[in-house]
């Protein structure tokens, strides 16, 4: 903050200008110039920086099984980078993105994030989905003091330096969804339902606790199924017998798929079963299909449907940009901010070295987000809101419910 | 000496191959090579290990496991127990509900460390485990399959079955395993910081060296008594049998020394990249390190660590310049490599260039120089 004040008041003239612009993010034209930022001075750190350009990283699985999940990270990425280069870039240089493909495999991602940091030299990387490939890569980031934006909903208990998390942490998914679904539905007892890996676990332990706690609930069963099977008959036959008020899940991937479909084979549709998900976007839905989840409910920060400017906005140039029938889910527009952050990092910092851009960062405040506001939280999270969708037969989802803005707090005291 | 130095290093073409490999890998690339490709280097290294391993098994001995990425990820799994216990000591640790434990077995309510992680908290018997744990579970498999007569293709469902159970039982197991995410975040060996440059220079010498030391000592059982049993086994196992051989020890004794060398690999792994997980134990790891062998030639010793280099730059390569179509040219590549040089590298080498072999050049000077005594015939 004190450098780009700094730096206004050498430009007197122009002194509000910049600052209410960048803060809005609607600089139509550029404003600043590469030669008012020599290169020596914003890039003392050997970054891949020249006096025209910046060299970014975006590292997703482009192949493999993650990849119709990570498809829509990297279009949104481009897609913001685009549009800040179409602003006149960051401190008057343009971003050049180098993509790498984490092939689904987490090794890779590790492979691919030494790539970028010790051969490229790119100044940030966008990347990451999955908390494997984000486990991966991580020692990696520290190592070689990397900036990471990685924009899925994760399960906490993590903080780095490093590395700034545009998705929500699992308090901030699953606490205000759970006070609402309980309050909604009067709901008593609960079942939950999660693949088998370490996000579900957290999260329902966390949920677990929230309902038996501070609820009153009670959870009834607990289940959890491997990832990519898609049997769930004995499941749905203890759902059955326990009678939940209502369901908790956390399946992922291709499971959701056969998940959906055998509940409403067994009959155990919206009108007699209420659920509540916490892994369902309308990526997923697109798989599912709408007519199995209809009235079914997911806690998310974003929907396709929200109404707002900003959204009006990001829906039409996404669609523009990636086609009509394209959709936008949860963590699409948690990648869509990651630029955007790192652009007011580093002109917040006035530099593009990583251990001035990281401090510059928190406390920042993004009016331009599509999911309305988000602030930059010092333990590298986003305040964010929750919103909790009904789903309908057209894939998208009906907002029926939005939370204040929750402080993160990836290490829960008293749900761990 | 004159003997051993012929069985160990497989005659003087054979020294003058194995040590062309070793100028490359101890000297030429860690000349011409950053650190950060000199790494990559390193990883694919450590794959050799388990191509070699299937030179022995499959080009040499005719039992194709497609299940060598078990031993491969054992031996880097116990390695990789090792470095977490020391990097989950109680201080880096004090922000979970049970410090000291590995951070997985946190998240997972697991409050005190399972007996089977004890062993791990000492460094000569985690390095012994790394070597027995893997040929004990062959010796089993071995004894399983071998002494029933299940061979060929049967052997090879069975061993790509046992991989897949493993690496679920690796994902199931989470709290224990540490699931999917493998076991990550590792630091120090015994208070030696693996991850400065210093040690990724020695880790990276100490690998290939050991490389070289694996190829001798297969080049040694090759070229013995047993190496003869073994090609007679691939192609008339009945005939062995008959001569009053036992068939099922031999194939036992060499599927547990292929299992070892593959372990040295995945420990050695572990070790340069700094985590481990279930994605280099199941099938598709297992059949990949199949084609390294394939490609470089199933019955050349060095031509299996060509093979894995090649193709694992080529990988690298291609994915870095067509991070979308990069799989495609890989697929073109293995199939380019078995329509037209089903013996690999080692086969084109063999067919266009043995004028340039040791011998040859030998040969043509003795002629030109008839009155030469003391050659050793």
């Amino acid at each position: 903050m004190r450098n780009f004040n700094e730096y206004c008041k050498l430009k007197k003239g122009l002194a509000a200008y910049p600052i209410a612009c960048a803060m809005a993010g609607l600089i139509t034209m550029s404003q600043v110039f590469a030669g008012d930022f020599p290169t020596a001075a914003v890039n003392t750190t050997g970054l891949a920086v020249t006096d025209s350009t910046v060299k970014v990283g975006i590292l997703h699985s482009a192949t493999g099984t993650m990849a119709i999940s990570e498809t829509g990270s990297i279009q949104a990425e481009k897609l913001a980078i685009a549009q800040i280069n179409e602003l006149g870039g960051i401190l008057g240089r343009k971003i050049e993105v180098i993509q790498e493909d984490g092939a689904s495999d987490w090794p890779t991602f590790a492979e691919k994030s030494k790539k970028l940091l010790e051969n490229d030299k790119v100044a940030a990387v966008f990347g990451c989905w999955t908390s494997a490939s984000r486990k991966a890569a991580l020692p990696v980031f520290e190592k070689d003091n990397g900036l990471l934006f990685y924009p899925t909903f994760y399960e906490g208990l993590e903080q780095s330096k490093n590395v700034f998390y545009t998705g929500q942490e699992a308090t901030q998914q699953i606490l205000a969804g759970l006070d609402w679904i309980a309050k909604e539905k009067k709901a008593k007892t609960y079942y939950l339902i999660g693949s088998d890996y370490i996000w579900p676990r957290t999260s329902m332990k966390i949920a677990r606790k929230h309902i038996e706690q501070h609820l009153g609930g009670k959870v009834v069963g607990e289940e959890y199924i491997a990832l990519g099977d898609t049997q769930f008959g004995s499941v749905i036959n203890k759902i059955k017998l326990k009678k939940p008020d209502v369901i908790y899940a956390a399946v992922v991937g291709g499971s959701n798929v056969a998940w959906f479909k055998q509940l409403n084979a067994a009959g155990l549709n919206a009108k007699k079963q209420s659920m509540l998900t916490i892994s369902v976007t309308e990526d997923e839905v697109l798989g599912i299909g709408g007519e199995n989840l209809e009235g079914f409910y997911s806690a998310m920060k974003y929907f396709q449907s929200l109404k707002n400017a900003n959204n009006d906005k990001f829906v039409a140039d996404f669609k523009k940009a990636y086609g009509e029938a394209s959709v936008i889910g949860d963590v699409t527009q948690a990648a869509y901010l990651g630029p955007w952050l790192w652009k007011a990092a580093v002109e917040r910092a006035g530099s593009f070295d990583v251990d001035k851009a990281v401090v510059a960062l928190p406390g920042y405040e993004l009016m331009t987000a599509p999911e309305g506001y988000v602030k930059v939280d010092p333990n590298h999270h986003l305040l964010s809101k929750l919103r909790i969708g009904k789903w309908l037969k057209n894939g998208q989802a009906e907002v029926v419910y939005e939370s204040g803005l929750i402080q993160p707090d990836p290490f829960p005291k008293g749900y761990q | 000496m004159n003997e051993l130095s012929e069985k160990v290093l497989g005659g003087k073409q054979g020294a003058l191959h194995l040590a062309i490999l070793a100028v490359l890998l101890l000297v030429i690339l860690p000349l011409c090579l950053d650190l950060f490709r000199l790494g990559l280097i390193g990883k694919y290294v450590t794959y050799a290990f388990v191509a070699i391993s299937l030179v022995l098994l499959w080009g040499n001995g005719g039992i194709l496991s497609l299940g060598q990425g078990m031993f491969f990820g054992l031996g880097g799994y116990c390695m990789a127990m090792f470095l977490k216990l020391e990097a989950s000591d109680p201080i880096s640790t004090k922000i979970q509900t049970t410090p000291g434990l590995p951070d997985f077995m946190d998240w997972n309510q697991i409050v005190e460390l399972p007996w089977f992680w004890e062993p791990f908290k000492s460094l000569p018997l985690t390095l012994l485990l790394v070597l027995v744990v893997p040929v004990l579970l062959a010796f089993i498999i071995g004894m399983a399959m071998f002494t029933r007569r299940v061979g060929g293709v049967y052997f090879s469902i069975i061993t790509q079955a046992i991989a897949l159970i493993l690496s679920i039982l690796i994902v199931g197991q989470q709290g224990y395993t540490g699931g999917v995410n493998g076991i990550t975040d590792l630091k120090t060996l015994s208070g030696w910081d693996i991850r400065t440059d210093s040690a990724k220079y020695c880790l990276y010498f100490m690998n290939a060296g050991l490389l070289i030391l694996c190829i001798m000592l297969s080049r040694f059982i090759l070229t013995s008594k047993f190496g003869m049993l073994l090609l007679a086994m691939r192609d008339k196992e009945e005939r062995v049998r008959f001569s009053g051989y036992d068939v099922a020890r031999f194939k036992i004794f060499i599927f547990c020394v292929a299992a070892m060398i593959s372990a040295i690999g995945g420990a050695m792994f572990t070790l340069q990249i700094g985590f481990m997980s279930p994605s280099f134990v199941g099938i598709v790891p297992s059949i990949e390190m199949v084609i390294f062998a394939a490609v470089g030639g199933r019955m050349s010793l060095i031509g299996a660590v060509y093979g894995t280099l090649l193709v694992n730059f080529g990988k690298t390569i291609f994915s870095e310049t067509y991070p979308e179509l990069w799989l495609f040219l890989m697929g073109g590549l293995f199939i380019a490599v078995v329509m037209f040089f089903p013996d690999g590298l080692a086969g084109i080498y063999e067919k266009y260039a043995p004028h340039c072999s040791f011998s040859m050049l030998r040969a043509r000077w003795l002629k030109k120089v008839p009155k030469v005594t003391g050659e050793r015939q």
